[in-house]
C-alpha cells in the first residue's frame, strides 16, 4: 500500500505545531497502524530527520497508551485501540490525517504525545478502595450478585486511554470518571467510600479543566472498550445520591 | 449541599435539568391553552381571564399568575446562567480544533446553544408583544388576547419569528428532555428507547401545537 500521511508535528509543549505531509510505500495491509508509523519513523531516522513521537506500550489493546486521532476519529475507524487497528481498514492511495488528543486538560508534550496525568489525579482523588484486601481471596467469601459483578466488570474494562475526552466536543472526562466510579461503587469492597469517591472524583475532574457533559454521545462511540453512555447516567445518579447523603451527615 | 451542587459541572447540569423540566411543564399547559383560540374569541378571552382568577377565593386576583411568573423567571434565569457558565467551560476545555473535521453528534445536540439563545430572545419579544404590548403591531388591547394574537400573526415577521422559535424549541426539547433524564440519573438501557420516544413526541406535539396558531391565522381559520 502507498499512503499519504498528514501528521501533527510539534517540537515541544510551548512550540506551535502544524500538519506535515509524508509519503509511505510498501505498507502491508496486515500491519498495525503503529507498525505503519514505525516504518515512517525508520525512513525519517535514515533521512536524518526527527522521528514522529507517539505513545505506545503493550500494542495489545489493553494498556491504553496509544492515543491517535486518525481522520478525526479517536483510535481511527474501528472500535479498538490504534495499536489494534490494521492497515486493511484503509485503501491503497489513501490520505490519512493523524493528530494528538485535543483537550485543554491533555496538553501536547511533543508531536502526537499528550500529557494524561490529569487522569491519574482523578484516580488519586478516589479511584481506589481503602480496605486492605491482601492476596486474592476465596471467590465466594464475599458474595456479589451476578448483575453487580457484570456491571462492575463492564466498567473495569476502561483502560484510561482518554479517547472519550479526545472525541468529546467539550473535552469532558465524564465517561472515564463514570467508568471508575461505577466499577468500584457497586462492589462491597468499594462500599465504604461510595459517597466520597464520586464526589471527590467529579470535583477533581472539574478541577483539571475538563468540560461538562452535553450528552453528545461521542465518547461512547469512540471508546475502544465499549463503555456505554448510560455509565454517565449512572454516575450522575450516584453523584446526586452522594450529595444528599453527605448533606444529611 | 447547595455549594457542592453549584460548584460542580454535574450539579449545574442538575439545575439545568430541573429548570428545563419546569419550563417544559409550563409549555405543555401553555400550548393546550393556546389551542382554545380555535373555539372563538369568547372562549379564548374567557380562558385568559380565568388565568387571572385561578385559586380564588384562596388566592387574590392574579396571585396565582404572578406566582407562576416568578417560578418561570427563576427557572429561565437559572437555566441560562448555568448554560452560559457550562458553555464557557466547555469551550475552554477544547481550545484547539481537529484539522480533520467531521460532523459530531446529532443536529439537535449541536444546536442546543444557539437554539437556547434564539429561544431566550424569542421570550423577550413574545412578552413585549403579547403580555405588555410594547412592540405589538396595531393597537394592543389589554383583556382582548384573541384580537392581539390575530394582529401579531397577521404580520409576516410575527409569523416568521414565531415559527422559527417553535422549530428551535422542538429541537431543544428533543435533546433536552432526554438529556435531563440522564442528568437526573433516571435513564437506563431498558428505558432509553422510551425516553427518546417521549422526547420526540413531546417535541413534535409542542412544536405542532404552538405553530397551529399562526397557521390558523394565516389560513383564515382564526380571524
Amino acid at each position: 500500500m502507498k499512503l499519504t500521511l498528514r501528521v501533527w508535528r510539534q517540537k515541544n509543549a510551548g512550540a506551535d505545531g502544524a500538519m506535515s505531509t509524508y509519503e509511505v510505500d510498501d505498507i502491508s495491509p496486515d500491519m498495525s497502524f503503529l507498525e505503519m508509523l514505525d516504518v515512517l519513523n525508520e525512513h525519517l531516522i535514515l533521512a536524518g530527520e526527527d522521528p514522529v513521537a507517539f505513545d505506545h506500550d503493550c500494542r495489545e489493546g489493553i494498556c491504553g497508551a496509544c492515543s491517535l486521532v486518525i481522520n478525526g476519529d479517536a483510535h481511527g475507524p474501528e472500535r479498538t485501540t490504534a495499536c489494534q487497528l490494521h492497515m486493511r481498514s484503509f485503501q491503497d492511495g489513501d490520505t490519512i490525517d493523524i493528530e494528538p488528543w485535543r483537550a485543554a486538560a491533555f496538553p501536547v508534550v511533543k508531536d502526537l504525545v499528550v500529557d494524561r496525568s490529569a487522569f491519574d489525579r482523578i484516580i488519586q482523588a478516589g479511584g481506589y478502595i481503602t480496605a486492605p484486601t491482601g492476596a486474592a481471596p476465596e471467590a465466594h467469601a464475599t458474595p456479589v450478585p451476578k448483575p453487580d459483578a457484570d456491571f462492575a466488570f463492564e466498567h473495569a474494562e476502561c483502560i484510561g486511554c482518554g479517547a472519550c475526552v479526545a472525541a468529546c466536543p467539550n473535552g469532558a472526562a465524564m465517561l472515564f470518571t463514570s467508568a471508575k466510579v461505577n466499577h468500584l461503587g457497586v462492589l462491597p469492597q468499594g462500599a465504604p467510600e461510595r459517597e466520597t469517591r464520586v464526589l471527590d472524583m467529579v470535583a477533581q475532574m472539574d478541577e483539571e479543566g475538563f468540560g461538562g457533559c452535553t450528552l453528545a454521545g461521542e465518547c461512547a462511540t469512540a471508546c475502544p472498550k465499549g463503555i456505554p453512555l448510560v455509565s454517565i447516567t449512572a454516575m450522575n445518579k450516584e453523584w446526586l445520591r452522594a450529595t444528599r447523603k453527605v448533606a444529611k451527615r | 449541599m447547595a455549594r457542592t451542587v453549584w460548584d460542580s459541572t454535574v450539579g449545574k447540569k442538575t439545575v439545568m435539568a430541573v429548570s428545563g423540566l419546569i419550563m417544559l411543564l409550563y409549555l405543555v399547559a401553555h400550548m393546550i391553552g393556546n389551542l382554545k383560540i380555535f373555539f372563538g374569541p369568547t372562549e379564548f378571552n374567557h380562558y385568559a381571564h380565568w388565568l387571572r382568577t385561578v385559586g380564588e377565593p384562596f388566592m387574590h386576583y392574579e396571585w396565582t399568575l404572578w406566582l407562576i411568573r416568578v417560578v418561570l423567571v427563576v427557572a429561565v434565569v437559572a437555566h441560562a446562567v448555568c448554560a452560559y457558565q457550562l458553555s464557557r467551560r466547555d469551550i475552554r476545555a477544547r481550545p484547539s480544533k481537529y484539522v480533520h473535521q467531521r460532523p459530531r453528534a446529532s443536529y439537535a445536540t449541536r444546536t442546543m446553544r444557539w437554539g437556547g439563545i434564539i429561544l431566550g430572545l424569542f421570550i423577550v419579544w413574545h412578552l413585549l408583544d403579547l403580555t405588555t404590548g410594547t412592540v405589538h403591531s396595531g393597537g394592543f388591547q389589554a383583556g382582548h388576547p384573541y384580537q392581539n394574537v390575530v394582529d401579531t400573526f397577521s404580520t409576516w415577521y410575527g409569523d416568521v419569528i414565531y415559527i422559527v422559535a417553535m422549530l428551535a424549541l422542538g429541537l431543544h426539547i428533543r435533546h433536552g428532555f432526554w438529556s435531563a433524564a440522564q442528568t437526573l440519573g433516571v435513564g437506563s438501557r431498558a428505558r432509553d428507547r422510551a425516553l427518546k420516544t417521549a422526547a420526540n413526541v413531546l417535541a413534535l406535539l409542542l412544536t405542532a401545537g404552538f405553530i397551529a396558531v399562526p397557521v390558523g391565522v394565516m389560513t383564515g381559520v382564526v380571524s
